[in-house]
């Protein structure tokens, strides 16, 4: 599914990826774990396509595809889907009208027809409805004024709508209180697939007990530092990142 | 002054030649003639003002204005059966609909036999002749010699339309004036809307300013008289193309516990000035004025306001919001005078713009001039390119670069539009942005 090969990257002269390398498999759920700042959710930026991240080198495939050649639309109507650590709040757009935009967008870049206004709705009803969103939230700007569980579970009833095949949850879970989780959780289960894989970016074990990962990957200083399964998780939990801050440095 | 005497432009020497020569066919009695005389004449003492004037600072009509086409006249039946086919910007708005082609007021396509009891309506023209109200009213909202736009149209002023609306009376269809500039040679038209809404009264005002791409310039003046309790929305919409020049001015006196609104949007012609003057002058009064511009290629659009407070109580809100793409210029200039006995005035005001190249100005001046110690008073202004993370988020969810632009804009200056009460009417103004939008995609 994915793909990362020796990827280096910087922002304003600064370096933060060196020499990142990943694969996730179909139907794979990867966590990632790692220290604050040792460059997670710059990893999921570049993966989105945001612009202000510059590649010096390396390779990021997606189905094949070279995903650092497109925009980052292209990206998202090839699948791919950040749900952001901070989702940005947009004055002025309902809800409702900007996944009918978004949706549309990507169906129109794939050569679909437009969705009709009552299937999207019954479609964006039935995601709220599962995610434990109120109506009228839908009616409202775009996360504004949103609490910052509720710009989560926002962010995970998009991606249930847009249905994409790589899916990276950047930190999702923070935020969220204990029922929450559970509800993010179980939508983020619901769509688990073989055609589907998952990036889970946390900090927390917990999470791991709701959305049991495939594989564990530990990042520090801006590369994959060792890489297991489920039960790396919890061992960094019980000891910390102290060892491998040390080994990257 | 350390000013030379300025040579007049080519511009100045035309208009001083126009008056004289037309003053014979323009309508009004005696009063209105000699009022004519008088507005001329301060126009020529003072000439078009230029970038010295601090009101034309950024709008130098001095440098900006080459020529003057000649004063329009009477459209012919053919001219008037075309302009009859226009599609109506306003369509679905029910509306009480008055035509005015260029600069005449074409009664069979009015509807001044349908106005309800309590409202009364008159071409402009006939008002000025034998008019009940126009005579003493004319010129008091927005005196001649307060500006010299406003003096030229005091001088040429051709046609346009009286509305009283009598005490208590709520005249819920809004009064619709579409401004129709048919002619194909460039012309010169010069309108005036005068509106009474008397005490308790309620009145909606929409202007549409349509023309098919001839560089007209118009000079409008709009004066609205709002009595005690009344409550009164204004609308002001050109979307008449890339060409020309249009002037207007609209000047407001509120009374006590009134609502006035006015909100104007603009993506036309290619050199716009709006300039309002309000004067709060009865207690207990909310002002609410906005507007939107969208600018592409080289236009030029200036809006400048003035809300005088001279009386305690009042609130006063102003939100304009510029969008300026090529090269184009905007101009924001907003002052709230709060005069000594003014206390308790509650003004805010905020003018806001985004920049979508390189290459546009803008211009943004707001002001407080208070006198009074006891006021709430704050203004602000921003200018600045759309914000990169906002467009990053929604081009991660799959929408093309001019999509989410458009998206976003399209948000920012409905903040604006959302000061519209009359849904009908936002959703038409809410369309231009869009059309604008679609157009630059
Ligand atoms: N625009 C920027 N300019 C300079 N440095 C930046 C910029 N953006 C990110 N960084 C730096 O890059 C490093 C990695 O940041 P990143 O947000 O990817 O970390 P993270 O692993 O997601 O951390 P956290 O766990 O706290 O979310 C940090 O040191 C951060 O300060
Ligand atoms: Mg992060």
């Amino acid at each position: 599914m994915l793909e990362i090969r020796n990827l280096h990257v910087q922002i304003e002269d600064k370096k933060i990826l060196n020499g990142l390398t990943l694969t996730v498999n179909d139907g794979e759920v990867a966590a990632i774990m790692g220290p604050n700042g040792s460059g997670k959710s710059t990893l999921s930026y570049v993966i989105a396509g945001k612009e202000d991240y510059e590649v010096l080198d390396g390779e990021v495939l997606l189905d094949g595809r070279n995903l650092l050649e497109m925009d980052p639309n292209e990206r998202a109507a090839a699948g791919v889907f950040l749900a952001f650590q901070y989702p940005l709040e947009i004055p002025g757009v309902a809800t409702m009208s900007f996944l009918k935009a978004a949706l549309n967008s990507q169906r129109k870049a794939r050569g679909e027809d437009e969705l009709s206004t009552p299937e999207l709705m019954k479609r964006v009803r039935g995601a709220a409805e599962r995610l434990q969103i109120p109506q009228d939230m839908l009616k409202r700007a775009l996360n504004v004024g949103f609490s910052g569980g509720e710009k989560k579970r926002m962010e995970i009833l998009q991606m249930a709508l847009l249905e994409p095949k790589f899916c990276i949850l950047d930190e999702t879970d923070s935020g969220l209180d204990i029922d929450a989780l559970k509800i993010v959780s179980d939508g983020v289960n619901a769509l688990r697939g073989d055609k589907r894989s998952f990036l889970v970016i946390t900090h927390y074990q917990r999470l791991l007990n709701y959305i049991v990962p495939d594989t564990v990957h530990v990042m520090a200083n801006g590369r994959v530092v060792k890489s297991g399964g489920k039960e790396l998780a919890l061992e960094l939990e019980a000891n910390g990142y102290a060892d491998y801050r040390t080994q990257a440095a | 002054m350390a000013d030379v005497t300025p040579i007049r432009t080519a511009a100045e020497t035309a208009l001083a030649e126009l008056f004289p020569a037309v003053k014979g066919r323009l309508p009004g009695d005696a009063t209105i003639a000699g009022q004519r005389a008088e507005a001329f004449k301060s126009f020529v003492d003072a000439g078009l003002p230029h970038r010295r004037i601090e009101a034309y600072k950024y709008t130098d009509l001095r440098a900006l204005l080459r020529d003057v086409p000649p004063l329009a006249t009477e459209p012919s039946a053919d001219a008037v059966e075309a302009a009859r086919q226009w599609a109506d910007p306003f369509a679905g708005v029910d509306a009480l609909r008055f035509t005015i082609v260029d600069g005449h007021v074409v009664a069979g396509l009015s509807d001044f036999k349908l106005l309800p009891d309590g409202v009364e309506a008159w071409p402009l023209a006939a008002a000025l002749s034998a008019g009940p109200v126009a005579s003493g009213l004319m010129g008091r909202v927005a005196p001649a010699k307060s500006d010299p736009v406003l003096a030229l149209n005091a001088a040429l002023m051709t046609d346009g339309l009286v509305v009283r609306v009598r005490k208590d009376v709520a005249l819920d269809r809004p009064i619709l004036v579409r401004f129709l500039a048919a002619s194909g040679a460039p012309s010169l038209i010069v309108t005036r809307i005068l509106l009474v809404v008397e005490d308790g009264a309620r009145a909606t005002l929409i202007e549409s300013h349509e023309g098919a791409g001839v560089a007209h310039h118009a000079n409008t003046a709009v004066e609205i008289s709002c009595g005690d309790d009344a409550i009164v929305h204004h609308l002001r919409a050109n979307a008449s193309g890339q060409a020309g020049v249009d002037l207007s001015t609209l000047g407001v006196d509120v009374g006590g516990r009134c609502a006035f609104t006015s909100v104007a949007m603009v993506t036309a012609p290619s050199l716009s000035r709006h300039q309002i003057f309000v004067r709060c002058t009865g207690e207990h009064s909310t002002v609410t004025l906005g507007g939107g511009a969208l600018l592409k290629n080289r236009q030029h659009a200036d809006t400048t306001l003035v809300v005088d407070h001279a009386v305690p109580d009042c609130v006063s809100r102003e939100l304009y919001k510029t969008v300026l793409d090529d090269e184009a210029t905007g101009v924001f200039q907003g002052k709230i005078i709060v005069q000594q006995p003014a206390q308790k005035t509650d003004g805010k005001m905020m003018s806001q713009a985004v920049l979508l190249a390189d290459g546009p100005t803008m211009n943004n001046k707001p002001e407080l001039e208070i006198f009074a110690d006891d006021v709430q008073c704050a203004h602000g202004a921003t200018c600045g390119a759309l914000d990169d993370d906002l467009l990053f988020y929604l081009r991660a969810r799959g929408l093309p670069k001019p999509e989410a632009e458009a998206l976003m804009l399209r948000a920012f200056v409905g903040e604006a539009l959302e000061l519209v009460d009359d849904e009908a009417a936002r959703e038409r103004l809410d369309g231009m942005v869009a059309a604008w939008l679609a157009a630059r995609a």
